[in-house]
């Protein structure tokens, strides 16, 4: 669980005692105010000055939304090709797999919450911008075979820059492949929560992200399909600072419910009761 | 056809002025077409165009990414570039496809969605999103065919099919070389290096499984012989679509379905 993890942030640190101690500082990228990592941290990485939800990686999520050893990940072993023979594409995802310990963008896989058991998949941002290509795209689409085929529902948190330029137009059609298998379990009257996480950008809001019965947002969030930055440029003018934020997205009609992270795990547990997929054989 | 061009060059060619357009073809293609307007929502986006008319005296739904022929013209329909409504006027038209039995017919020409403050306010990337996921169990059979520019999201939202040809000088991409050099090198002006590395050419598409055929354009490319090209498109469609409404409706949304789910390339 998060234990674990502050063990390490403190370790690190805490390490060179001779040095004269300064306490390390999270500056957001939202309100830009600078507070005490340490606090950042403990606040499950919430900034406690504007309430921006800040990244977890796949894991972190995972500790802190299902049930305790009751996570069994599908396809873990599943590794990138080079679709279009990318220059040092594979190279670039042997390092990503050092550093981060993951082997592609998502994780997938059964679990429970609070007992209800479901599909769940977490993407990692710190793997590509958590991009989609063919492994992305491969895997979110047995998950949700998966939970067609055993009458489960989804929960899907997502968080990624978009497509996979690298994969080039293999990686564009992951998002027919994503939307049609959500759309084969939504005909068989499965439900399927999103959970939109920083940042959800790109052909992945233009594709499964977009498609939940309900869509949660974390405060803060980034959400949108084209970048700031392309639209600055074409519209030759600076945008809004809450523009394409979570609660922009709300108020425009394509967000259900913001929820914080603390109350995340007993939304989507309620969510699913209400669906009486605690009461589904599975 | 002619030898075999580089990406870039069929690229420039693609952009050539005078590359006929989506309402260039309808009249040398179809009869009886009669265009119909709006989302039901919010507007009527001049990107895209959606219509019924005739094929082989058959009818059939049309939509389509429009071009402007000159500055009026694309000043018009946003240059090609659609608004969520473009996405959910071709839905709209879809859906009515479906309940009147007629197969539907894509015509893709875009460089992408547009990227502004009102698309993404509207939910562009929500109406992509939902064209993917209907024109998957659309229970209709549909043919897409990128006449030229097919980009990102906003290309495929019309994408989705049981039969994609391109034309010989079309790309179909992730994101414009421009956007990908941008993108990938910051640096937007290698975007001829970025054409030649993409796999965007029509033969890529095959070779992916992302289209099922080429349509030969006449010599020079598709602006010197309206006629033939017109023709050559016109033969594509009258064999298909009759094939493809022939086939039971379960069977061919299921090797809809199957078509996608096996693009992509992983290691078990």
């Amino acid at each position: 669980m998060f234990e674990d993890f502050f063990d390490v942030v403190k370790k690190r640190f805490n390490g060179g005692a001779d040095e004269e101690y300064k306490p390390p500082m999270f500056k957001c990228p939202r309100c830009q105010d600078l507070s005490s990592l340490s606090r950042y941290e403990e606040l499950h990485r919430v900034c406690p000055k504007c309430n921006y939800h800040g990244r977890l990686s796949a894991s972190e999520r995972l500790a802190i939304t299902v049930d305790r050893d009751s996570f069994r990940e599908f396809d873990a072993d599943m590794k990138s090709g080079n679709p279009i023979d990318f220059p040092e594409y594979l190279e670039k995802q042997e390092q990503l797999r050092e550093t981060t310990g993951l082997n592609d963008a998502v994780v997938t896989g059964t679990a429970t919450i609070k007992g209800s058991p479901v599909v769940i998949g977490v993407m990692d941002s710190r793997y590509m911008m958590g991009s989609m290509g063919s492994v992305v795209g491969e895997k979110i689409t047995k998950a949700f075979e998966y939970a067609t085929e055993n009458n489960m529902a989804v929960i899907m948190f997502t968080a990624s820059g978009g497509a996979r330029m690298q994969e080039g137009i293999v990686s564009l059609m992951q998002m027919a492949k994503t939307s049609g298998a959500v759309k084969l379990h939504s005909d068989n009257g499965g439900l399927y929560i999103t959970v939109l996480t920083d940042p959800t950008t790109g052909g992945v809001t233009a594709s499964f992200a977009s498609l939940g019965d309900i869509i949660i947002a974390e405060p803060k969030v980034l959400i949108g399909f084209a970048g700031r930055r392309v639209i600055e440029g074409t519209i030759k003018q600076r945008l809004p600072e809450d523009f394409q934020l979570a609660e922009f997205m709300h108020e425009k009609g394509f967000v259900d419910m913001i929820v914080e992270r603390k109350k995340m795990r007993s939304t989507l547990s309620h969510l699913l009761k209400l669906h009486g997929y605690d009461k589904k054989e599975v | 056809m002619d030898e075999k061009k580089t990406a870039w060059e069929r690229l420039q060619l693609v952009h050539t002025k005078g590359r006929p357009t989506v309402r260039d073809y309808i009249p040398l293609i179809f009869t009886d077409f009669y265009e119909l307007h709006g989302d039901r929502h919010y507007g009527d986006d001049m990107a895209i165009l959606g219509g019924i008319g005739r094929l082989d005296g058959r009818p059939v739904t049309i939509i389509g990414q429009v071009k402007g022929r000159d500055l009026d013209e694309n000043k018009a329909c946003n240059f090609a570039m659609p608004h969520p409504e473009g996405y959910r006027k071709a839905l709209r038209l879809a859906k009515q496809a479906e309940k009147f039995h007629r197969p539907v017919i894509c015509f893709i020409d875009t460089p992408g969605a547009f990227c502004g403050i009102a698309a993404e306010e509207r939910g562009i990337g929500e109406a992509i999103a939902k064209n993917l996921a209907e024109f998957m169990t659309l229970r209709t059979p549909i043919i897409s065919i990128v006449l030229g520019e097919g980009g990102s999201g906003g290309a495929l939202a019309l994408g989705v099919c049981d039969d994609l040809a391109i034309l010989e000088n079309a790309q179909y991409s992730v994101l414009s070389p421009r956007g990908f050099a941008s993108i990938l090198w910051k640096d937007a002006s290698r975007e001829q290096e970025a054409s030649e590395i993409m796999h965007i050419t029509a033969e890529d598409m095959v070779s992916l499984g992302v289209a099922e055929e080429v349509i030969e354009e006449p010599r020079g490319g598709a602006h010197n012989d309206l006629d033939k090209i017109s023709e050559n498109i016109k033969e594509y469609l009258s064999q298909k679509i009759p094939e493809k409404c022939e086939k039971d409706i379960d069977v061919l949304l299921k090797e809809r379905y199957t078509k996608f789910r096996k693009i992509g390339e992983f290691l078990d």
